[in-house]
């Protein structure tokens, strides 16, 4: 399937492009004194397959990951998937949140903004989407700090309590990080959504549906909305992309102990097998949530079903 | 005014006196507004249709036919729409009515079948329940009884496998099934009204008979108006009682369908007539097409609107509209009008002709050149013409 | 029917537009863009102005009369104080260091400018050109290079640019410029490639081979012409997403190194402290937001534009 191919690729050119790096990964592995020492360099790197053939070495590290063995972190010398496991559900958790307010805001947004269309309360939302498109997820999240956290004190500006801890504490601290990156999200499906409700309403079959009487709530929520939530699928999924990248800005912003800035971290560190670990990782959740909107989208289209 | 029952005005039952037409169209006039200009689509257009009567509309394309049926039925929605004149169903003034209380009647009194079946229907909602829904919202159905309605009416009108069709979607099903469903769709409130509008337009030439028969069969067995709106004189012919032809937004002939066929008067009329393709005809006669095109609906130039393009045109058909009058003999008598100034088949008629044809006017000649039937009538001419003044004329084939 | 010298003569005489696949864009030559300003609503024309300020400052910014040095920190020399809210000689104030904020917002607009138009530049002609041939060429060629694509769509781009920097190990406007630029390459090739998909299938071009033109000749006077107005029109929405990707980077601290001025790297110096004196971070937040937006709003409003003038074909 095309899927397997294309993540076998992802991964393979990210374990190729680690590999390529300037330094001696080996360096990492053994005392500062001993690197001196050509023989025994030499002699660990046979022990630990660095001079094998590199199809190879991605065929054991592919062999391994499989098995949820990333390797081990050259800094801190952990597994690396133990420094996933914990974060996962961070990062989920705050992805899931932004996704749903998303939704949850911009859905009746764009259908009222759509029926409604040239009216002043469609002026208004349009122009609000545009400024909160127009507005970096980073700046928003600061504002927000300086409102709720410094000004008001209502939430904490850092830090993160996790839901066994604390519901309420949960809530708090992801509050201000999702509803930063939720305002793009909402802005872009108020968008979409609107113009593919105009769209809709001037197609024959809302028409006949006037025409048998039934009411405009009816018309609008029964058989406007299903054709657009087909768009709002596709939408929903190629926005995944940037929701990873924004969700690796605000983890950073707000110093939430998630996937995204621990690959930050990592970074900085130079630590090459977390680098590639989190890459891969990402790359790949990209891929999966690619392939799972496309799915999802023949399912529930009866006309390409058919076909399919 | 009529007695109300009900708490909404203009939605309960209505007394209507027995022997008053179930809907009267009174000087209709219908404008788009768009930027470039006022888009007149219906000029004055009157009408009155009894209960169980059927009613055809024909015109071509930009005649206003479809707009005249949608703005009985006030279902030209959009900001820039403006309506004008009297339009009585049941005794209650339609124009007058709040939308929302149109919304009652829609589906309920007043039913339209549309043109495209295929995008008349919700592409992904079954079958099933764009046949119910409107049932249970209009009539408080519970979901059991909307059901079995539905099977009913897939049944009358014959789709084979009605419950299984429930669960179908519209692309599942061919051209021909997809109108029956919008038929039985209009049928399931029984309204007293029924609008077909080009109900047979998008599909096989096959599938139109039974359609139309289909059609045909519902109005008599249901006791019900229909309106039947067409650019082909041929789907009238036979089915419905009386019919109206529409040109530029006006009625250019109206009257009981025999009567039209058999007496036709007006010249574009004609025209529609002679541009049917008949099996008969030898192969490779040339199709009568009529020659122009409708006017710009925005600048309707003075006078007859269908001067232009007229065999019989004057000199006073470019200046002065003629008006709607009666010109039956015979059979027709007073429920047969026609607005020309030289009607078919009159003596004023048949000179103007040959003065056009004599004058070489390129619309006469085609139409003297073309088909047996404008042979014989220009045959006819050139014999009177010849009798009237002891010459020959340079008329004739 | 147009042949394919009267179709350029069209083209040069300013007076037709060229349909394309997504719709002309190309505005009427022989109009002055001042009529085309003119017409445009208050809000258009305030962002229009916008941009063309905040453009020619960053251009000019050296040579604007007044203007202080972006990385001269007074307070060394105990000239000027750190933190100062604007006054007459610093008209915006200074920053942490004492730098004139002002002068920063500017050179960071130059920055933005540079990383942008860098990026917008390659994937104009790299992505526009690859995409071109591929949809016109077809076979082996088009083959590899969507393979190209499809791979470089596969990686978010943030995840790659933190991949690439930490293996390259190096900082800056220059690899940033690069990196996002290979990046965007795959999406300007992907529309280069659909639109010259179905121009290759018009006629003129038909007609241009059964004359005799040599493929490379049909392709650049006839394909690349007809693709790059959609490209154009796609850059005004790409360069809104890459202002706020450049400072976002300088935001994060991988972006450009904190000496040059850039709006992401001064928001995140301002940010420590945030709690003492929060004016600092604003200037360039507002700069930020007032050019992205502008952009906006300037793309919204040719597209919508556009659209009109095509349907008057």
């Amino acid at each position: 399937m095309r899927l397997v191919a294309t993540l076998l690729l992802v991964t393979f050119v990210t374990f190729m492009a680690t590999s390529l790096l300037p330094g001696d990964p080996v360096n990492a592995l053994i005392p500062i004194e001993a690197q001196q020492d050509r023989e025994f360099v030499e002699q660990v790197r046979e022990e630990w397959g660095f001079n094998d053939p590199l199809l190879v070495r991605y065929g054991r590290w592919l062999g391994d990951a499989v098995r949820g063995d990333l390797g081990d972190s050259y800094v801190t010398g952990r597994p690396i998937i133990d420094e996933i496991t914990p974060r996962l559900p961070v990062t989920g958790e705050l992805m899931v949140v932004t996704v749903l307010l998303g939704i949850l805001i911009g859905v009746p947004l764009g259908l009222v903004s759509g029926y409604r269309e040239g009216s002043r309360a469609d002026k208004v939302v349009s122009a609000v989407a545009q400024f909160g498109l127009s507005i970096p997820n980073f700046v928003l999240g600061l504002v927000l700090i300086y409102v709720f956290a410094i000004k008001l004190r209502w939430l904490p500006a850092t830090g993160w309590t996790r839901i066994s801890d604390s519901v309420t504490g949960n809530l708090k601290s992801v509050a201000m990080p999702a509803i930063a990156l939720a305002v793009a999200e909402v802005a872009v499906y108020l968008r979409v959504l609107r113009s593919d409700i105009i769209g809709t309403l001037k197609e024959d079959y809302i028409l006949s549906a006037r025409a048998k009487g039934l009411k405009d709530r009816f018309i609008l929520f029964r058989h406007a909305l299903r054709p657009s939530s087909l768009t709002l699928t596709t939408l929903i999924g190629l926005n995944i992309a940037g929701l990873i990248t924004g969700t690796i800005v605000i983890e950073q912003l707000f110093a939430i102990p998630g996937l995204g800035r621990r690959l930050f971290s990592a970074v900085f560190q130079r630590d090459y097998m977390m680098v590639q670990g989190l890459t891969v990782l990402l790359a790949a959740a990209y891929v999966i949530i690619n392939a799972t909107v496309d799915f999802i989208y023949i399912a529930i289209d009866p006309r390409i079903r058919r076909r399919a | 005014m009529p007695a109300e029952n009900a708490s909404t005005p203009g939605t309960g039952p209505v007394a209507v006196s027995a022997g008053s037409p179930l809907l009267r169209v009174d000087d209709l006039h219908t404008s788009f507004h768009v930027p470039a200009g006022e888009v007149r689509a219906v000029r004055g257009v009157s009408l009155t249709l009894d209960r169980g009567r059927t009613l055809g509309i024909v015109g071509e394309s930009g005649s206003g036919k479809t707009v005249l049926a949608r703005s009985i039925m006030r279902l030209n929605i959009g900001g820039n729409v403006s309506t004008s004149g009297n339009v009585e169903f049941e005794g209650r003034d339609l124009l007058d009515l709040p939308l929302k209380a149109m919304k009652n009647l829609w589906g309920t009194e007043l039913a339209m079948v549309f043109q495209d079946p295929m995008t008349s229907l919700n592409p992904v909602v079954r079958v099933g329940r764009q046949l119910t829904e409107h049932v249970r919202s209009n009539l408080g159905a519970s979901r059991g009884e909307a059901r079995q309605t539905a099977i009913d009416l897939l049944r009358e009108v014959r789709i084979p496998d009605a419950e299984a069709r429930l669960r179908a979607f519209p692309h599942e099903l061919s051209g021909g099934m997809r109108q029956r469903i919008c038929i039985a769709i209009a049928l399931a409130c029984e309204p007293a009204l029924l609008f077909a509008d080009e109900p047979t337009t998008a599909l096989d030439v096959t599938v139109q008979h039974q359609i139309l028969n289909l059609l045909g069969r519902e109005q008599r067995e249901r006791q019900m108006a229909m309106i039947l709106v067409t650019h082909d004189l041929g789907v009238v012919a036979g089915r419905t009682d009386d019919t109206i032809v529409m040109y530029a937004g006006k009625v250019v002939e109206q009257a009981p369908t025999r009567v039209l066929f058999t007496e036709m008067r007006h010249p574009y009329s004609e025209a529609l007539l002679r541009s049917i393709p008949r099996i008969g005809q030898r192969s490779h006669t040339r199709l009568s097409a009529i020659t122009g095109r409708p006017p710009d609906p925005i600048d309707i130039p003075p006078g007859c609107p269908f001067n232009p393009r007229c065999p019989y045109v004057q000199q006073k058909c470019r200046e002065e509209p003629p008006p709607l009058v009666a010109v039956g003999d015979g059979a027709g008598g007073a429920s047969h009008l026609a607005a020309c100034w030289y009607p078919v088949g009159t003596d004023a008629g048949r000179d103007a002709f040959a003065r056009n044809l004599a004058d070489r006017l390129p619309q006469t000649v085609v139409v003297a050149e073309g088909s047996e039937f404008a042979e014989s009538a220009a045959a006819n001419a050139a014999a009177e013409a010849t009798a009237a003044n002891g010459s020959s004329e340079g008329g004739g084939a | 029917m147009a042949g394919p010298t009267e179709l350029r003569s069209l083209q040069e005489d300013g007076q037709a537009s060229v349909p394309t696949a997504v719709g002309s864009f190309r505005v009427r030559v022989g109009r002055s863009l001042w009529n085309a300003f003119r017409e445009m609503s208050w809000p258009t024309k305030a962002c229009a102005s916008w941009l063309v300020l905040i453009v020619t400052a960053a251009i000019f910014a050296d040579w604007i009369p007044g203007l202080q040095d972006p990385n001269y920190q007074g307070f060394l020399f105990g000239k000027g104080k750190t933190l100062d809210p604007p006054s007459m000689e610093h008209w915006l104030g200074t920053d942490n260091v004492s730098r004139d904020i002002l002068a920063r917002v500017v050179h960071g607009a130059r920055t933005s400018l540079i990383f942008a138009g860098g990026v917008l530049l390659c994937g104009l002609v790299v992505g526009g050109l690859l995409g071109s041939a591929a949809g016109f060429l077809r076979g082996r060629f088009e083959a590899v290079v969507m393979f190209y694509v499809d791979v470089s769509l596969a990686f978010p781009a943030l995840v790659f640019f933190l991949f690439a920097i930490t293996m390259l190990n190096t900082r800056g406007l220059g690899i940033m410029t690069v990196a996002v630029a290979i990046l965007i390459v795959a999406p300007y090739t992907r529309i280069a490639r659909a639109n010259s998909l179905s121009v290759s299938n018009r006629e003129f071009v038909t007609a241009a081979r059964a004359i005799g033109t040599s493929r490379p000749r049909i392709l650049v006077r006839e394909i690349i012409p007809n693709v790059y107005p959609t490209l154009v029109a796609y850059s005004l929405i790409v360069a809104a997403v890459l202002v706020i990707l450049e400072a976002t980077l300088s935001f994060l601290g991988i972006g450009v190194p904190i000496p040059r001025a850039s709006w992401g790297g001064d928001i995140n110096m301002a940010r420590r402290d945030i709690a003492i004196n929060v004016w600092p971070m604003i200037p360039p937040i507002l700069a930020l937001v007032a050019t992205i937006l502008s952009v906006n709003v300037v793309s919204d409003w040719l597209r919508s534009n556009a659209a009109s003038r095509s349907s008057a074909l």
